[in-house]
């Protein structure tokens, strides 16, 4: 529309837009957008006689105890993990952002659990959180009796840990990048005003974190969302109560062919994702309604 | 006391890295160990016998008859390494050319939905391979691919996950650079390449290396579109051989850790900067 209310001009920037962005788009469209069209086509039939049942399928899911289980553990999942790992790799990021002894390396270190494959990951994960693993074997060192951690409520503790392990260097880097744009005339006012610490952090570093909280919250959560493979390599298809994911229920439909049910878990799942993309969004991004 | 305070905090930190550091030096350790050691190590977990395992941490005498092993009696270890990289250099090269191209024109023109669209594209970056499941498994089934690398590299190439980071460090070029171009009749392909191209090419490093540490772990997309055995990267490989034979597994593990690792140390600048601008807001 604006493209005519201003002439040629606009119009070429629009289609050079458009043009360079077109084999992105056409493989979306190819690869996720129409296939994902035809999804949501199958949540609404019975693949085998073709009939339209409506929300019969929806229905369905939202009567299946395992998959209302697996949305309810996801959530809780996401709610623990996303808001310790926000928490700490702040802390540590404010902790590491002064000059300190082996600054390179200490990030370095704090980076490096991201580069190991989640294969060697999970083997090491089973001997430590293993009934007679390593854990249970220090806590026995000092009088504590162990639980099996994998197969108890604490299994979400443990993929709770694991995520903010291998993510807590990313995050962290994002926040340290953040607080070096902060300008330094900002603290040295508060110092002449005479402000606490607890005021300086929430009068100016918490403020000026907040443009970034965006992009740092989506990347938590589609971090979170590969925890599913710690959790599917150490415990399996069916792991204890507590960490079975709604990906457990997704990949259980698709390997007994369950399309009705699975295509209508996957809309309900990316319709859930796209709305909370938008409601972030709409919260604490500005930049894309410039 | 402000160096007591220093010398506390560099104390945490060093401290809080030696833990998070801990699970590599106990594979690293593990996989030099006799197999015999090994077993009085972590034996109790993997056969089941009684007492408690305890952190394989520096190795009593070390071997590398499993590294041998692996990489001399198993020629399908090294079948699946190349399959690895032969699904996980495709895609990174193809992320490259696609993305920097979307994120060109995601970040330097103005068109009808740009910013729609660009939330659309962060909402699939963020989808569950689970939920894009279905939609996958019936294009690449209606394109004869099942059962190919190429039903794991071609939605692979179409991540939109390169084109958000890229389109990170295009935004922060100055526009003044480039309404200069313009004025000096450069056309807008050749912006693309001599500003694009040669101002964000520390953004394609960074897309490079996150890519490669990312798709180095594919496991569920082999897992679910290649039913062939001797397909399969190393990746989903290294999943199977955990229990069967324990100090193997360990070296597997050292094994597949080091492309990473070497990938990690080299770009390690890079990297950062990627993380960096993946947060920035511009």
């Amino acid at each position: 529309m604006f493209a005519v209310s201003t002439g040629k001009a606009k119009q070429k920037q629009a289609l050079y837009g458009v043009g360079f962005i077109l084999p992105s788009l056409l493989g979306c469209l190819v690869f996720v957008l129409v296939p994902f069209a035809s999804a949501i086509y199958r949540s609404f039939t019975n693949n085998l006689t073709g009939s339209f049942e409506g929300f019969r399928y929806y229905q369905e899911i939202f009567r299946n105890p395992s998959f209302l289980l697996a949305c309810q553990n996801t959530i809780r999942f996401i709610a623990w993990c996303v808001p310790i790992l926000i928490t700490l790799s702040l802390l540590l990021a404010m902790l590491l952002f002064k000059p300190i002894i082996g600054r390179n390396m200490l990030r370095a270190a704090f980076l490096l659990p991201m580069a190991i494959p989640v294969a060697s990951v999970a083997l090491l994960w089973q001997v430590l959180f293993h009934a007679n693993g390593i854990i249970n074997g220090i806590l026995q060192s000092f009088g504590f009796s162990g639980i099996d951690w994998m197969r108890s409520d604490a299994a979400i503790f443990c993929l709770v840990l694991s995520y903010v392990w291998k993510n807590l260097g990313y995050t962290m880097v994002m926040f340290l990048a953040a607080l070096s744009n902060i300008a330094p005339s900002l603290y040295e006012a508060a110092d002449v005003d005479g402000a606490s610490s607890f005021a300086r952090l929430h009068y100016i570093t918490l403020p000026s974190l907040r443009p970034m909280l965006f992009t740092v919250t989506v990347l938590s959560l589609l971090n979170s969302f590969k925890a599913y493979r710690e959790a599917y390599l150490v415990a399996g298809k069916y792991p204890h109560n507590s960490i079975y994911l709604i990906q457990h229920t997704l990949n259980n439909w698709f390997a007994t062919l369950d399309m009705e049910k699975l295509s209508a878990a996957a809309v309900v799942t990316a319709l859930v994702i796209l709305a909370l993309v938008m409601l972030l969004n709409r919260a604490w991004s500005t930049s894309t309604n410039e | 006391m402000k160096k007591i305070h220093y010398w506390l905090r560099a104390a945490c930190l060093w401290l809080l890295a030696t833990v998070v550091l801990m699970p590599l030096v106990m594979t690293f350790a593990a996989s030099l160990m006799q197999k015999s050691e090994l077993l009085e190590h972590i034996g109790s977990v993997m056969t089941g016998g009684s007492g408690m395992a305890n952190a394989p941490l520096l190795p009593r005498l070390t071997t590398l008859v499993q590294y041998v092993s692996l990489l001399m009696d198993t020629p399908k270890f090294l079948d699946m390494f190349w399959n690895l990289m032969g699904m996980v250099l495709p895609i990174v090269a193809g992320q490259v050319v696609i993305g920097t191209l979307a994120a060109w024109g995601f970040a330097r023109y103005r068109f009808p939905f740009r910013n729609g669209l660009f939330l659309l594209y962060i909402a699939l970056m963020m989808l569950p391979f689970q939920v894009t499941l279905v939609p996958n498994f019936l294009v690449l089934d209606r394109l004869g691919l099942m059962d190919t690398p190429w039903a794991v590299i071609l939605p692979g190439i179409f991540s939109t996950f390169a084109v958000f980071l890229l389109r990170q460090f295009l935004i922060a070029i100055p526009e003044s650079l480039i309404e200069a171009a313009r004025i000096d009749g450069a056309g807008e392909l050749r912006i693309f390449f001599s500003i694009g191209l040669a101002l964000g090419h520390p953004g394609i490093a960074s897309l490079c290396i996150l890519s490669f540490l990312d798709y180095w772990n594919l496991i569920e997309q082999p897992m679910t579109f290649i039913s062939s055995q001797d397909k399969w990267p190393l990746s989903l490989y290294l999943t199977r051989i955990g229990e069967s034979n324990l100090e193997v597994a360990m070296a597997a593990s050292v094994i597949a850790l080091i492309a990473p690792l070497l990938m990690f140390f080299y770009f390690e600048s890079y990297l950062v900067k990627g993380i960096q601008m993946s947060g920035m807001k511009e």
